[in-house]
């Protein structure tokens, strides 16, 4: 059967050919959607974990269990579960275990861009990275298949290029061999990591590498591919697809297993060919290890090091390596002006938009458009933020954010600052969400430590920037299950935290006042401000509109940054097709002049 | 058996990624190799999106090369003139003539081109461009979300697949209730783009 599947729905029916029984994930682009397909199949237990840590835990768990396991995120994703990875490739598994991280190069969707192939020699277990869909999906049977043989963890990395493009897959589903050993076996020696076995299991590690690099030699999909002899490009992962429409007539070795490394293989393909290059994206991993083997071999130097890669780039710094004997420059093309830029925006409607606008306010971060001469006084309020949707607070008009690590460092980093004696306010803003993820141990750190901090959660009750999955905070499961849904508030008083206040996110006085009365406060203070992600309100009524004869177009309503509310020469309208009317109402609530009304009201 | 390099642009939430699967999943079902990738800022809508779709006898990368793209369907004004240099010389631009501005531009720091100096950026590359008024005429049609049906069906006309291999995939990916309208809308949309060729 033939389909058109993008990466990851191509890892999940591969996994699940392979017999995968147990799922985890925590949703991150340009992972998320692995785990939402695996989540349609009934005969398999998929879950959103509540971090990339709990879901390697939870996979091997299953794999100690007998159990072939997945468990899928996003390469930071793989920081925050390198606890339990490395365990994992300390013990070894059971049943098959592999884990998928999905590496963002040009940084399309977060924090950071990181190479996680480094991860592979760190903890010393076997990698694969799919070239396109067809071998996402192939590569997952072999990767269980690999995993079970040598009794390792697995990993599986895909980039953004990969997970997210489609193209043209032949499913064949062959007969699946149940994993050895069904049900866990009380063993000590290899489960239980004190000192005295983890020493044990340490040579075993080393005598794996071995095997697996032996295996490497003959694994079918690294593969050479002979054209003609004056140029071999050694390539993984989307790279080849870019390097064969460069160099359409050269000699190839396409690696798909790319730790350990063929290096019988490497040396085979090297002494055929009369230069030898390395194409690969972000860092020179594979150029390094050969290297190391002693074989001359440029890449780098003329590839770059960051970002993706693309036919483009790779054609015109070969052109420069003088690789490619004919190149095309450049074609000029002038844009005339510099186009405006169209940044991604808090949807109209979103429950964000009006804590922002009160931070923004209360820290005298935004000049309205009339007041385009006036400096901002010194800011009030520092914001430290985290990682979702909301993180586009930051950005003009709002301009209500100070800094954005990774998942949950906003409350650390604001009890930081507190405790390094600076004289601002310090306010943390974390989604529920990432909250739940690594907001939690945070939180009990600055109670602990008698942090005089706010902690804003913002709960729109979704993990919205991935695409909506739930969460323990939702009640609903990964497959649709109701389950039990964890009330932040208990859990926040729980902590011992007792000034704990809920308001309505789309009540701009509710929230002025909870914000000033915190900030006043003596003590650690929570606000969880609570409002349904607008790509959820199922009925969209009433619009608000302009009334022209009140409006003195002050500008303030475009301070909000919501997508609503336009201008066209120098009057302010709002598109009634994009708001979504009584269900927000923000930009009523702050209009000076009161010149924003439902529609019905202007029809007198 | 011939390649076409597709480029289609426009604004989070305007439905061009479902036009992109579509477009791919007819030449699919056409005996093509297909390859489509898009690319997506961070947010769920309102900003810029691109989904390329190569189509082809063998397709290797899943980005089309900048100065290489056949068709490029815009689905806002502004979104066409962002993607101008990706176009080939003498391809074909169909561009919903729509504006939808840009924060920047509500604001007051930037400016909206003009369409003459939209039209003048794509002239660059190529003197087949068509400028449509998709939004209008599928609000007449009674649903402006059918743009993106009424946009495809506009390229359609430049593709060598049948009309009812379309239909199948439109029908096969749009829920009962939707069909007949984005349909009706994709019908229009292969009409209009021909009173406008010729």
């Amino acid at each position: 059967m033939v389909k058109l599947l993008s990466g990851n729905e191509a890892l999940a029916l591969g996994a699940y050919h392979a017999g995968v029984g147990v799922a985890t994930s925590y949703p991150g682009t340009p992972s998320t959607e692995i785990l939402e397909y695996m989540a349609r199949f009934d005969d398999v237990y998929a879950e959103w974990s509540t971090n990339e840590k709990v879901a390697v835990e939870v996979a091997l768990g299953a794999a100690y269990a007998g159990t072939r396991s997945l468990a899928s995120m996003k390469h930071v994703g793989l920081n925050v579960a390198s606890d339990p990875f490395m365990a994992a490739a300390t013990t070894g598994v059971n049943a098959g275990m592999v884990i998928i991280s999905a590496d963002d190069p040009g940084i399309h969707s977060s924090q950071n861009e990181q190479d996680n192939r480094h991860y592979a020699k760190l903890a010393k277990v076997p990698m694969l990275e799919p070239t396109d869909s067809q071998e996402a999906y192939d590569l997952m049977a072999y990767a269980f298949d690999i995993s079970e043989r040598f009794d390792t963890p697995v990993l599986v990395r895909t980039t953004t290029r990969i997970s997210h493009s489609k193209s043209v897959v032949k499913v064949n589903r062959s007969q699946v061999i149940p994993a050895k050993q069904r049900g866990f076996q009380h063993n000590v020696e290899k489960y239980v990591m004190l000192p005295v076995y983890a020493r044990l299991r340490r040579p075993l590690i080393e005598e794996r590498l071995v095997k697996l690099a032996a295996f490497a030699e003959t694994f079918p999909l690294n593969q050479v591919q002979w054209g003609e002899r004056y140029l071999g490009v050694v390539t993984t992962g989307v790279a080849y697809q870019y390097a064969r429409e460069v160099f359409p007539k050269a000699s190839f070795l396409k690696l798909s297993m790319t730790y350990p490394l063929p290096q019988n293989l490497i040396r085979h393909f090297v002494d055929q060919v009369d230069r030898i290059i390395v194409i690969e994206e972000l860092d020179p991993f594979l150029q390094e290890s050969i290297q190391a083997m002693g074989i001359k071999v440029t890449g780098k130097e003329f590839i770059p090091r960051l970002g993706e890669l693309n036919v483009g780039i790779i054609g015109e710094a070969s052109g420069t390596a003088q690789l490619l004997t004919k190149t095309s420059p450049r074609q000029s093309f002038d844009t005339l002006q510099k186009l405006p830029q169209r940044p991604p925006l808090l949807c109209p409607g979103c429950p964000h938009t009006g804590l922002f606008f009160v931070l923004s306010s209360i820290g005298q971060r935004a000049k309205s458009p009339k007041a385009k001469n006036k400096a901002p006084k010194e800011l009030k309020l520092i914001i430290t933020g985290d990682i979702g949707c909301y993180t586009l607070g930051a950005y003009h008009p709002l301009n209500a954010m100070d800094t954005c690590a990774c998942m949950g460092a906003s409350i650390g980093q604001a009890l930081g600052m507190v405790k390094a004696g600076i004289s601002n306010k310090v306010v943390a803003v974390i989604g529920d969400s990432t909250f739940l993820h690594s907001g939690i141990t945070p939180l009990l750190n600055a109670v602990y430590n008698e942090g005089q901090i706010t902690v804003i959660i913002l709960d729109n009750r979704t993990t919205a920037m991935t695409g909506h999955q739930d969460h323990p905070g939702t009640g609903i499961s990964a497959q649709g299950k109701e389950t039990k849904a964890v009330e932040l508030e208990h859990l926040v008083r729980g902590m011992g935290i007792s000034d704990v206040k809920v308001v309505d996110a789309f009540n701009i006085k509710g929230i002025r006042s909870a914000v000033r009365n915190s900030l006043d406060s003596p003590e650690l203070s929570v606000i969880i401000v609570r409002g349904d992600c607008s790509v959820h309100v199922p009925k969209r009524s009433e619009p608000r509109v302009v009334d022209t004869e009140k409006c003195n177009g002050c500008g303030i309503c475009l301070m909000l940054g919501c997508p609503a509310i336009q201008r066209e020469n120098e009057q302010v309208y709002i598109d009634t097709a994009l708001c979504v009317g009584n269900a927000c109402t923000i930009c009523q609530q702050i209009c000076p002049q009161q010149a924003i009304v439902p529609e019905s009201k202007t029809r007198r | 058996m011939r390649k076409f390099d597709l480029l289609i642009t426009g604004v989070g939430g305007q439905g061009i990624i479902l036009a992109s699967d579509i477009i791919a999943e007819a030449a699919l079902a056409a005996g093509y190799d297909v390859k489509k990738t898009d690319t997506l800022g961070m947010a769920q809508r309102g900003g810029s999106v691109v989904s390329h779709v190569r189509i082809g006898p063998r397709v290797w990368s899943p980005l089309i090369k900048e100065g290489e793209v056949d068709i490029l369907v815009a689905l806002e004004k502004l979104e066409a003139a962002r993607w101008g240099h990706y176009l080939r010389y003498g391809a074909i631009a169909i561009v919903n003539n729509h504006t939808l501005p840009p924060l920047p531009v509500n604001l007051g720091n930037e400016r909206y081109p003009t369409d003459e100096e939209i039209t003048n950026i794509l002239r660059q590359r190529s003197d087949r461009i068509y400028f449509i008024n998709g939004t209008n005429l599928t609000r007449k049609l009674g649903n402006i979300r059918t743009l993106n049906m009424f946009m495809l069906g506009c390229a359609s006309l430049f593709l060598p697949l049948k009309v009812n291999t379309w239909k199948e995939i439109i029908s096969h990916r749009l829920p009962s209730n939707k069909r007949q309208i984005n349909i009706t809308a994709f019908g229009q949309g292969r009409k209009e783009i021909r009173s406008v060729c010729i």
